[in-house]
Order: C-alpha cells, then sequence, then structure tokens
C-alpha cells in the first residue's frame, strides 16, 4: 500500500470467539498490585 | 469507531473493534474526515473535488481503494459486535487476592490512599496467622478450576509483619499439591525494613515484588516521610537496588507516585532508570482535590505534555540501545489479552478480592472501609455473593461513558474503585482518569508506531 502502513495483526474479533478462559493473570491500573494493566497484559492460554 | 491523532509527527489511526492500528500519510488522514461506510466502489466526486485542492486526484482515487480493501479486511470502520460477549461477564471463580496483611506501616506518606496504613479506620492492625491461613483456604476453596492462584502482600507495609508473611507463604505451599493449583505470591513494599534474610526470602517465593519509591531524592522526601518527618530516600534506595539486582532485575518494579508537586515526572523515571531499575511504574496520585498536592483537570495539559516528552525519552533511549519499560506505556498489539478479558476488566468483587487484618472481605484493597462494599468476613464464614455479581457486571457495555470510548479495549472501563470513589457510582468514568488514560495509550501506541515506521523505512532503504 501507498498511502497506509498497518502496524499489526488487528486480531480482536478473532480472540473473542475463544476467549474467555480466565486463566491470565489478575489486572489492575496500578503497578502497586504486581499485576498487569489489561493493555499489556499477555493471554496465558 | 476509528481514532486517528497526530503525534511526534506520525498519523496514527486506531480501528477500536479490530485493534488495527495503521499509519498513514495526509492524504489519508484527511480522506478519513470525508468517507465512511458503507462505501462506493469509486471514490465519490465530491469527496475528490473536496481533497483536490491539496492533493492530486489519482492519488485520492488510490487513497480510498486502499481505505476501502482495510474496510472490507474488517480492520478498518470495523463493527461493534461485541455486546453479545457481555453475557460471559458472570460471576467467575475468585483467582486473586490482596492480603492486608499488616494495616499499618512505618511511612506517613503525604498522598496514601489507605490513609498512611490504617484505611482511615482509626486503627492499626496486625493478621494474625489463623486469620491469614483462613483467607488462603477461602482462596483455594473458591478458585474453581484456577490452578494460579495470586495472592498479593500487601498493607500499610507487609514486612512490619514479616514472621506471619513467611508462615502463610510455607502454609500456601503446603496446601498446593492437594489442591492441584499453584500460588503466585507477590508483595509491595516500602524498604524500609527490608535486609538480606527478607530479600532472599522474597526472591526465592515471590513471583514479583514492587518496590515503592517516587523518583528523586527531592521529591521522594517531601512526601513519603518517616514517622519523625524526614525523607526515607536514602534508606531505602540501596535496599532495592540490591533486592532489584539478587533477582537479576526480573519481575518487579520500581513504583512511584507523581503529584502536583512533580509535573516534571519523566525525570523521576529517568532517575529511577539512572540508577539502575529497567521496570518502572510512576503513576498520577488519585486524590481529593482538595489536597494541594491532587492533579485536577488544570494540570491536564502539563501532564499530557509530559507524558510526550516521556515517550520520546523512551525512543531516544531505545536508539541508544537503553531499553525499560515503563508500566503505563506497555502495550502488546497483537498478543495481549483477548476481547472478553478487555470487557471484564480488573475482575475486582469478582475474580479478585482483598481481606483486612479482620478477615472482611472488600472487593480490592481501595474499597477497604466502605461498609457498603463489605462482602463478608473470612472468620464468620459469610460472603455476599450479590455484591459479587453485581461487580461481574462492571463490564464495559454496562458503563454508558466507556461504550463509546475509543480507549474502551485498553483501559477496560477503568477502575471501579476510582469511578466509585470520585465519581460516586463502580459504573460511572471518573473523567480525569479517563483523560490521563487515553494520554497514555496514544503515547504507547506512538511509541510502537514509530518502531514500525523505523522498521519500515530500513525495509525500504
Amino acid at each position: 500500500m501507498k498511502h497506509i502502513i498497518t502496524i499489526n495483526k488487528a486480531n480482536l474479533k478473532k480472540t473473542a470467539a475463544k476467549g474467555g478462559c480466565g486463566k491470565c493473570q489478575a489486572s489492575c491500573q496500578s503497578a502497586c498490585k504486581t499485576s498487569c494493566t489489561v493493555a499489556n497484559q499477555k493471554c496465558e492460554k | 469507531m476509528i481514532h486517528k491523532y497526530k503525534l511526534n509527527g506520525l498519523n496514527i489511526v486506531l480501528d477500536v473493534h479490530s485493534g488495527g492500528v495503521h499509519l498513514v500519510d495526509e492524504l489519508t488522514y484527511d480522506m478519513l474526515d470525508n468517507v465512511k461506510p458503507p462505501f462506493e466502489e469509486k471514490c465519490p466526486e465530491k469527496v475528490i473535488e473536496k481533497l483536490s485542492r491539496f492533493y492530486a486526484p489519482e492519488d485520492i482515487k488510490s487513497c480510498y481503494e486502499e481505505v476501502v480493501e482495510l474496510y472490507n479486511d474488517g480492520i478498518l470502520f470495523s463493527e461493534d459486535d461485541y455486546e453479545k460477549f457481555a453475557k460471559y461477564s458472570v460471576a467467575s471463580p475468585v483467582k486473586a487476592m490482596c492480603l492486608l496483611v499488616e494495616q499499618d506501616c512505618n511511612l506517613r506518606c503525604e498522598y496514601c490512599f489507605a490513609s498512611t496504613g490504617d484505611y482511615g479506620l482509626g486503627k492499626r492492625m496486625h493478621m494474625d496467622f489463623e486469620t491469614g491461613k483462613k483467607a488462603l483456604d477461602f482462596l483455594l476453596e473458591n478458585s474453581g478450576d484456577r490452578e494460579n492462584l495470586e495472592l498479593d502482600f500487601f498493607g500499610g507495609e507487609p514486612l512490619m509483619n514479616w514472621d506471619v508473611v513467611k508462615k502463610l507463604v510455607e502454609y500456601g505451599r503446603s496446601r498446593e499439591k492437594e489442591y492441584g493449583k499453584r500460588f503466585r505470591f507477590t508483595i509491595t513494599t516500602n524498604g524500609m525494613l527490608l535486609d538480606e534474610e527478607k530479600m532472599d526470602f522474597i526472591n526465592k517465593e515471590m513471583s514479583n515484588v514492587v518496590m515503592s519509591i517516587d523518583g528523586r531524592k527531592c521529591v521522594n522526601d517531601r512526601v513519603r516521610k518517616r514517622v519523625d518527618g524526614t525523607g526515607c530516600y536514602d534508606r531505602i534506595m540501596d535496599k532495592f537496588k540490591t533486592l532489584a539486582q539478587k533477582r537479576n532485575y526480573e519481575n518487579y518494579y520500581v513504583r512511584g507516585t507523581f503529584t502536583k508537586y512533580n509535573l516534571d515526572f519523566a525525570e523521576d523515571v529517568v532517575h529511577l532508570y539512572d540508577e539502575g531499575f529497567d521496570q518502572i511504574s510512576v503513576e498520577p496520585v488519585v486524590a481529593d482535590p482538595a489536597m494541594s498536592y491532587a492533579l485536577t483537570e488544570k494540570d491536564l495539559p502539563a501532564i499530557f505534555s509530559e507524558y510526550e516528552r516521556l515517550a520520546n525519552i523512551i525512543l531516544e533511549h531505545d536508539k541508544q540501545g537503553k531499553h525499560f519499560n515503563f508500566f503505563h506505556f506497555m502495550l502488546d498489539l497483537d498478543q495481549g489479552p483477548c476481547a472478553i478479558k478487555r470487557l471484564r476488566g480488573c475482575g475486582s468483587g469478582n475474580e479478585y478480592v482483598a481481606i483486612t487484618p479482620e478477615g472482611d472481605i472488600y472487593p480490592c484493597h481501595q474499597f477497604v472501609g466502605y461498609e457498603e462494599y463489605k462482602m463478608g468476613n473470612i472468620n464468620e464464614g459469610t460472603f455476599n455473593t450479590d455484591i459479587k455479581n453485581e461487580f461481574a457486571k462492571t463490564h464495559i457495555y454496562n458503563k454508558e461513558d466507556c461504550k463509546k470510548c475509543w480507549a474502551k479495549f485498553y483501559c477496560s472501563g477503568g477502575c471501579n474503585a476510582n469511578n466509585f470513589i470520585y465519581a460516586g457510582n463502580v459504573l460511572t468514568a471518573h473523567k480525569f482518569s479517563c483523560e490521563v488514560q487515553k494520554k497514555r495509550l496514544e503515547c504507547a501506541i506512538m511509541i510502537k508506531a514509530a518502531k514500525a515506521a523505523e522498521e519500515a523505512e530500513k525495509a525500504s532503504e
């Protein structure tokens, strides 16, 4: 493409279909909880 | 829904519902103000006419084709079809616990949300071993099929109740096999009581450790004071360095708070990096606006500008091979959490609870002391599932402000406690936090985009 560069896989919708297993770490917006914010969290599936 | 913005010379477009991030040229940036689905096969004449004042018609046509291609691929103007998944936001097993082993502190930090340790309750208390044991049992019994159980030793200052911490770790480990589960113990400390023995135990048993320090000595000592009013920097800095070094700089954070007193907080982040730390969080204080250190909406321009400056500092450091993580800019655009997790958010009150020294159960550490949110007591064997069910439904599609927000899949409806304490309701967004969060996201995405642009440039050479 000449005008647009897509920089990621943009796969959020696919994750909805198979997601929700609940294995991931609890998340908190503060690092005082030794956890992740939602944005930086890894899927543990 | 798309969100487009310019930052650091880059034109960035986020497609909210696919998570797609696009770097676009000026023409595309302008075109996106003039087109939206449904798309026609060819660029509408009126769009060509409007944009041809600045761009060549052939370029406008090819740009339109690219926009339509991305739309057809489902990564631009993608539809919001997530509300149906909100039904999965139901009561879940409890998998994480904040254990307030010590409701007392040896510091008197000006801005402490726990009112310098006692959570505003007027009583300074230690958790006894028996109550701690019951808390761990509660987690083991209520965690369903979850194998990894998170247990955070918190306070006050948890090292003031060290023997109980150690005995609870030992107790937890002794029950793991029987239940087929694994405790991930973590601890948050102000460092005042750290010594070799505690460091070695923490590094052996704790999967993460958070060390509280605000940055530069002058900044830290102005607000993080000992009981006698003197600052704590000199006592804790070397201890934190040793603790991080002893765990090979893995799985830790140095974690600070910035206030109105240090709106140049990027300097504190850099200071912590210069002192040898590479996992850094410096976060805005959330406080009653009447307090002198509180951040208010008037401070937003300065905060935004400082986040932008910090993002540039991080990019410059990266170029020199000096890498560090800034907690609030950490973003995984490809392998992050699933959309269901993003709908649900932090899980407070549902998957996560806090336990006080007296055994009271609250949705999280920040709700402690708010009687209407007391969920029960582990010594009395009570647990109010009505509150749990209420928290299970605190997903973004039940938060009016959130469901229309471009940042919803990255903050997931914000902090329920901040919403309750400062906006009056767990479902009402705390506007100040929203604005700060959105700015951080823009910066975090920009950092990724800047690196992608650099890669693309290298590839084309």
